[in-house]
């Protein structure tokens, strides 16, 4: 399947857009979660604070309008909602968690890892968890430190079972947040936190979804192929217009779905490019990068033209005051940008 | 409580109630990133911290800078860290209110909510081998208490005896989650006797009382080898922290009637007062002098340094990795430093 020619289209989102309404990705995850509510009598959307609206206000009025039954707190204990959204959820249920920060998933790691993931499999497939969603927020935010900065997507990724998307803007956050829902296995949806606010956009209104494991060329390009997911997408459109302005065209891809997720587009790249870099914020060492680089060395190896380049967060914990240092900013992305062409 | 002692506990309550105001002003005014009050819990966290002794080892949340206080943790230390200067002993890696001294024997604060109870009692299971006369402390909410960690500190505890000392300040809420929506029964005091602890609920804002539980508690830990759980009473009347706005979830009435109502400091001073032992030109004083001393530690710390970037890369591990070598001089390569 691999490195077969196609075209993709840029954009997966409806054409035929009737009703747009001006969001934020808070407001998107607010209104996706509303589209589920309201269509999906066996929804319930839970976690700690939900109740009162979250602490990013995602899930605002959702119990005026549905009721203490089916949007409400839960005690403080992300193993116990985890374990609690699968206990609903293997009843054919639609279950949407929210753990407050993806920085305290980990007392649920067990639940995520052991149970989530493998309820299908180990039963056969005669019992499944496919209405869980697992909703974070992750990322750097720029005073965070290490407990509210983190991307901890490798963890995931790591495990067979699961589904690992992150969206990187308000269209593709009610998207695919309605698919990751309608998904029938366990996701865990990772929400950019620092773009709740700062990045607004015309949002369909009516109910639609995106496709998991589809990756999206988001700007198109023929000198070097740039892969993120998440709000390093954008940190990436930064690093492609730096490198336009110097004669360097760089195709930008969204990987969207990280597991799994869609080689075939970026195989398609960069046979066409010969140059790529993979961009996260998480620590280098073993990041959800490694595997992309090494697929593309694995599919790609005769086309390359320069070694593939990670640039991502540095292997110690997320720091408070030198965040912008850890950052893989768009002048590091420009800088491994312009080796990539010298050589 | 030692008369003497009644004034250093009030004194350092207040200071700890002026310490956070100031801090909590100088956050919304863009001086510092994060701050979180601790304001109507002064008792709970100053009272017990003078019940201690002062070698015991303390193993915090992040709302109990009033120990912090009372054993002698400075403005200016909470200023430097609050601003990471490079006089942070924590070398600014923390978000604000995440302090720690080993000299003072509080272990550094850690966000996530819970972790700290097993590690009280595996600190404990050390003073009991060694059969040193110390007990380990352990501070939470009752938010926490709900977390896996809280049971399996509290049954490991009670398994394998050891000398530590739960303190639950149970304030009302995790956030906006009332404690209706964090437990039914009787409190986190039930939790206690269902795993064989000897548990007390105290009332949380009478200083005189958490200082007499708390010594009490103490002593028992200490004689019989084996932990107790308190659940102190209280009632946070502040914000969660300045990302937190506790009107969109808490009745102002309730604020007004049960929090000034129930407010430790005002308590307190009454009955000092009564007692003749603080004066309202005393109590005056001391406040001017305290934000003095507030004010002029936040403008050190504001014009400090802040830590190199080559701290980034230090205390990952006891000794910097290879790899982290190269990763420090990529990191010092884009800050412009090129001259190692
Ligand atoms: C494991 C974990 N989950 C969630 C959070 C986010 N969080 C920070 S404080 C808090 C509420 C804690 O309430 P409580 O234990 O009662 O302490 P209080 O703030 O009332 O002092 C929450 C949910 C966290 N820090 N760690
Ligand atoms: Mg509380």
């Amino acid at each position: 399947m691999l490195g077969k020619k196609r075209r993709r289209k840029l954009s997966s989102v409806p054409e035929a857009v009737t009703a747009t309404k001006r969001m934020n990705l808070c407001a998107a995850v607010n209104d996706a979660l509303r589209i589920t509510l309201k269509k999906d009598d066996s929804s319930i959307v839970f976690g700690e604070d939900v109740a009162f609206g979250g602490v990013f206000r995602c899930t605002s009025e959702l119990r005026e309008q549905f009721g203490r039954n089916r949007v409400f707190n839960t005690p403080l204990s992300e193993q116990g909602i985890v374990g609690f959204a699968i206990g609903y959820a293997a009843m054919n249920c639609t279950a949407v968690a929210e753990i407050q920060f993806a920085d305290y998933i980990y007392p649920a790691f067990d639940q995520i890892v052991n149970e989530a993931a493998k309820y299908r499999y180990r039963s056969g497939g005669m019992f499944n968890v496919g209405g869980l969603t697992i909703r974070a927020p992750c990322g750097a935010v720029g005073h965070g430190g290490h407990y509210h900065s983190q991307s901890p997507e490798a963890y995931f990724c790591h495990t067979p079972g699961l589904k690992v998307v992150m969206p990187r803007d308000p269209i593709r956050a009610k998207g695919l947040l309605l698919s990751s829902i309608r998904d029938p296995n366990p996701v865990i949806f990772f929400e950019p936190k620092i773009l709740y606010r700062s990045v607004v956009a015309e949002v369909p209104v009516e109910d639609y979804t995106i496709p998991l494991e589809t990756a999206e060329v988001v700007r198109p390009g023929k000198d070097v192929t740039l892969i993120g997911w998440g709000a390093q997408v954008n940190v990436l459109m930064e690093t492609a217009q730096l490198a336009e302005a110097k004669g360097v065209s760089c195709e930008v891809i969204d990987l969207v779905s990280l597991l799994p997720w869609d080689a075939e587009t970026v195989v398609e790249s960069v046979k066409r490019t010969g140059k790529a870099i993979v961009s996260h914020e998480a620590p280098i060492t073993n990041g959800f990068g490694a595997e992309v680089a090494a697929t593309i060395q694995e599919h790609c190896f005769y086309n390359l033209e320069a070694p593939v380049r990670r640039i991502c967060g540095f292997d110690t914990p997320f720091p408070l005051v030198h965040e912008k240092y850890y950052l893989p900013n768009k002048w590091r992305c420009v800088e491994a940008v312009f080796d990539l062409v010298a050589a | 409580m030692p008369t003497e002692t009644r004034k250093e506990v009030y004194k350092t309550m207040v200071r700890t109630s002026v310490m956070d105001d100031i801090f909590y002003l100088a956050q919304r005014q863009g001086r510092i990133s994060f701050y979180m009050t601790c304001s109507g819990e002064e008792a709970s966290v100053v009272a017990s911290a003078a019940a201690l002794n002062q070698s015991d080892e303390v193993f915090a949340q992040y709302r109990e800078q009033g120990l912090f206080l009372w054993r002698g943790f400075g403005l200016d230390e909470v200023a430097n860290q609050c601003c990471s200067t490079t006089k942070d002993p924590g070398k600014g890696r923390q978000m604000p209110v995440h302090y720690g001294s080993k000299e003072l024997h509080v272990h550094t604060i850690s966000s996530p909510l819970g972790t700290q109870l097993p590690h009280a009692v595996g600190a404990a299971y050390h003073m009991k081998l060694k059969e040193e006369k110390r007990i380990a402390a352990c501070y939470f909410g009752e938010g926490a208490s709900s977390e896996g960690d809280f049971h399996a500190a509290l049954n490991f505890a009670s398994t394998l005896q050891c000398p530590v000392l739960f303190l639950c300040r149970n304030n009302g809420y995790a956030i906006s989650t009332p404690t209706e929506e964090q437990y039914h029964g009787d409190g986190v005091l039930s939790r206690g006797q269902g795993y064989g602890i000897d548990a007390l609920r105290v009332d949380g804002n009478d200083a005189i009382a958490v200082y007499a539980a708390v010594s009490d508690a103490r002593s028992k830990c200490l004689s019989t080898q084996s932990p107790v759980l308190l659940e102190l009473v209280t009632y946070r009347s502040g914000h969660h922290s300045t990302s937190d706005d506790s009107t969109r979830y808490r009745d102002p009435d309730e604020l007004q009637s049960v929090g000034h109502q129930l407010s430790a400091i005002d308590r307190f001073r009454a009955y000092l007062y009564d007692r003749k032992l603080w004066t309202d030109q005393e109590d005056r004083e001391f406040r001017d002098h305290v934000r003095a001393e507030c004010l002029h530690a936040l403008e050190a710390a504001e014009r400090e340094r802040k830590p190199p970037v080559t701290g980034m890369m230090s205390d990952v591990y006891e000794t910097v990795p290879k790899h982290l070598h190269e990763q420090q001089y990529a990191a010092l390569h884009q800050m412009g430093v090129d001259d190692l």
